[in-house]
């Protein structure tokens, strides 16, 4: 099973239902196949082993994407927003390969030794060239499918390995083939060097869901292009979101094509999705855990429990809003303790996921357990129902005098207090309860006193939750995933600490 | 027949084609419409014809999972023909529907 078998059947089935672009005038089924089988032909005449992708979003990614799917030829989508050094550090990574470059990025990546470079202009001719559109499919061995450079916040990037079985699995095991209705479209606005940007692309060919690029967010840019193009589902990332809600306040703008939001890719304030849900009463909203490791979602929370837990009177039902839902049917979750221990529900830990979609490999390294269990390194616990509660990285996990403490509740409770723009909760080495509770703030307006603040977090968490440490600044630092660098102000305000005398 | 994951085959008598999802060990008598399904790049047999308690139909997108044997496949397009194993049939799998979260 391969990915590119997925478009073969979506163009066998519904060769002439629009796959990509406006609805007007896009990109057919039948269409997108054979610029993947022109593409696919040209590129297996190359070269080179990887096909690499530096560009925007856009029509392209796709045919890319499944012309690399069709020869069995890895797909490695680059970030071109970082500084050019590391991005040729990247390309050459991937060498022998040959790189699909967006005209006007040429020359950033230009004489990288063992990376060929095709203008995306001269790809596109390839892939309008008929004898290539007519030629046979390339026999081919389809193992390795994407090869992705995570944008953690520490170190040099690491290269996830999705091979084909695990990315098919996931498409297989959670989308109902063409069940999309004529008129649904999906706005993609993830980059596509992120798993989630790989994701929608096969999700949506096999749910029969035209697809519409926004080549680079801007919250302005989202709204107008939903409206213009009725946009019914997105994904969007938390950061994402919040900035679009603020967008459709300011312009009274209620997008009423829209029928599905979901969100995921960080933790997500709840008060921003208790915003989201007044704001757009006639949209469902969908919370989906995952990794890169594991080809994309492993846990949804739906828009049932969405709307059950915005209703409910019962904190425990309630506070669900706060939890990314229950694992896929294809998937286990297990939360384990220090020792490997299956933990009980409330109990937190490390959760540990296994399913068919699960990789759980980098290049030249496998980190998945031979037992088919991958340890996700995120913190978090599971109610009696089986709602996780996502409690962030292990690592940023404070523990003070022996208690656990998730910094993402305390950054919740921060940024509803009205003189806090943004917020950023993280542990500092402490002589007595060996670590602290510390937090960065961005002040709306002028700083608030931090008395106030301290008051304002215990009169909603337990004592022992309130940051000794206050650190005022005009900007926290994010990757361009939108990440939140944690360690990196960890780092900063630890040296900044007094030296213990 | 030895059905490898990932191997492609179709319908001798009609358009279904099919993809192995999962495979099990041993020799699995695969057929499609009544009779034993062919590899994917092979020519379609003359003179065969539908049988008729074979004739139920078989949707594009549908897997199908046999308890018996833990073969499991997906259509990957509809034909006239239905799936059955040594003559026994095989139902599709129960669609889970789930939200869109990409």
């Amino acid at each position: 099973m391969h990915t590119a078998l997925l478009l073969e059947m979506a163009a066998g089935a519904l060769a002439d239902r629009i796959a990509t672009g406006p609805a007007a005038d896009g990109v057919t089924y039948a269409e997108l196949a054979a610029r993947a089988r022109a593409g696919g032909v040209w590129l297996d005449a190359q070269d080179a082993v990887t096909v690499v992708y530096v560009g925007l979003n856009g029509p392209m990614l796709p045919v890319a994407l499944f012309a690399s799917a069709e020869i069995g030829r890895p797909f490695a989508p680059l970030n071109y927003r970082l500084p050019d050094a590391e991005l040729r550090r990247l390309l050459a990574r991937t060498a022998p390969s040959v790189a699909i470059v967006d005209d006007d990025m040429v020359s950033r990546v230009e004489g990288v030794e063992g990376a060929d470079i095709v203008r995306r202009s001269e790809f596109e001719k390839v892939c309008a060239d008929p004898k290539l559109r007519e030629a046979e499919a390339p026999a081919a061995d389809h193992d390795i499918a994407v090869l992705l450079f995570t944008s953690g916040t520490t170190g040099e990037p690491k290269v996830a390995v999705l091979r084909h079985r695990h990315l098919a699995s996931y498409v297989i095991s959670t989308v109902e083939f063409m069940h999309a209705d004529e008129d649904e479209a999906a706005l993609i606005s993830v980059p596509p060097y992120h798993i989630a940007g790989i994701a929608a692309i096969l999700t949506s060919v096999y749910a029969g869901r035209r697809t519409v690029y926004l080549p680079t967010f801007t919250p302005e840019g989202w709204v107008e292009l939903a409206a213009a193009e009725k946009i019914t589902h997105a994904m969007l990332v938390p950061t994402m979101l919040g900035r679009i809600l603020d967008v459709l306040e300011a312009r009274g703008e209620k997008l009423p094509a829209l029928r599905s939001l979901s969100y995921g890719g960080g933790r997500m304030p709840q008060a921003v999705v208790e915003k989201a849900l007044k704001l757009l009463p006639h949209v469902d909203f969908v919370n989906g855990y995952g990794l890169t490791e594991t080809s994309s979602t492993v846990a949804v929370l739906t828009a049932e429990d969405h709307r059950a837990a915005i209703a409910s009177d019962d904190p425990k039902v309630r506070r669900r809003l706060g939890s990314v839902g229950r694992p896929l049917p294809s998937i286990e979750m297990e939360i384990r303790g220090p020792r490997g221990e299956v933990l009980s529900p409330g109990q937190s830990g490390e959760v540990y996921v296994r399913g068919e979609q699960v990789s759980g490999e980098y290049l030249h390294r496998k980190v998945l357990q031979d037992d088919g269990w991958l340890a996700t390194n995120d913190a978090g616990w599971m109610d009696e129902d089986g709602y996780l509660f996502v409690e962030g990285r292990l690592d940023d996990v404070i523990v003070r005098g022996g208690e656990n403490i998730s910094p993402g509740e305390i950054e919740d409770v921060l940024r509803q207090h009205p003189a806090v723009a943004d917020v950023a909760v993280y542990g500092l080495p402490d002589d007595q309860w060996g670590e602290k509770v510390a937090c960065s703030l961005v002040a709306r307006g002028a700083p608030p006193s931090t008395d106030d603040l301290g008051a304002f977090v215990r009169s909603k968490l337990r004592s022992t939750k309130t940051p000794e440490v206050w650190d005022f600044r005009d900007a926290l630092p994010y990757n361009d995933t939108g990440k939140l660098l944690r360690r990196q102000l960890k780092a900063e305000l630890t040296a900044q600490q007094p030296a213990p005398v | 027949m030895e059905l490898k994951p990932g191997s492609r085959w179709k319908s001798a008598v009609c358009d279904t084609e099919v993809v192995v999802v999962r495979a099990t060990a041993g020799d699995i008598a695969l057929e499609c419409g009544g009779h034993p399904m062919i590899t994917h790049a092979e020519a379609k047999p003359a003179g065969l014809t539908l049988a008729p308690d074979h004739a139920d139909g078989t949707q594009p997108g549908k897997r199908f999972a046999d308890e018996v044997t833990g073969l499991e496949v997906l259509a990957t397009k509809g034909g006239k023909g239905s799936l059955s194993i040594g003559g026994r049939a095989i139902g599709a799998k129960e669609a889970k529907k789930l939200p869109a979260s990409d």
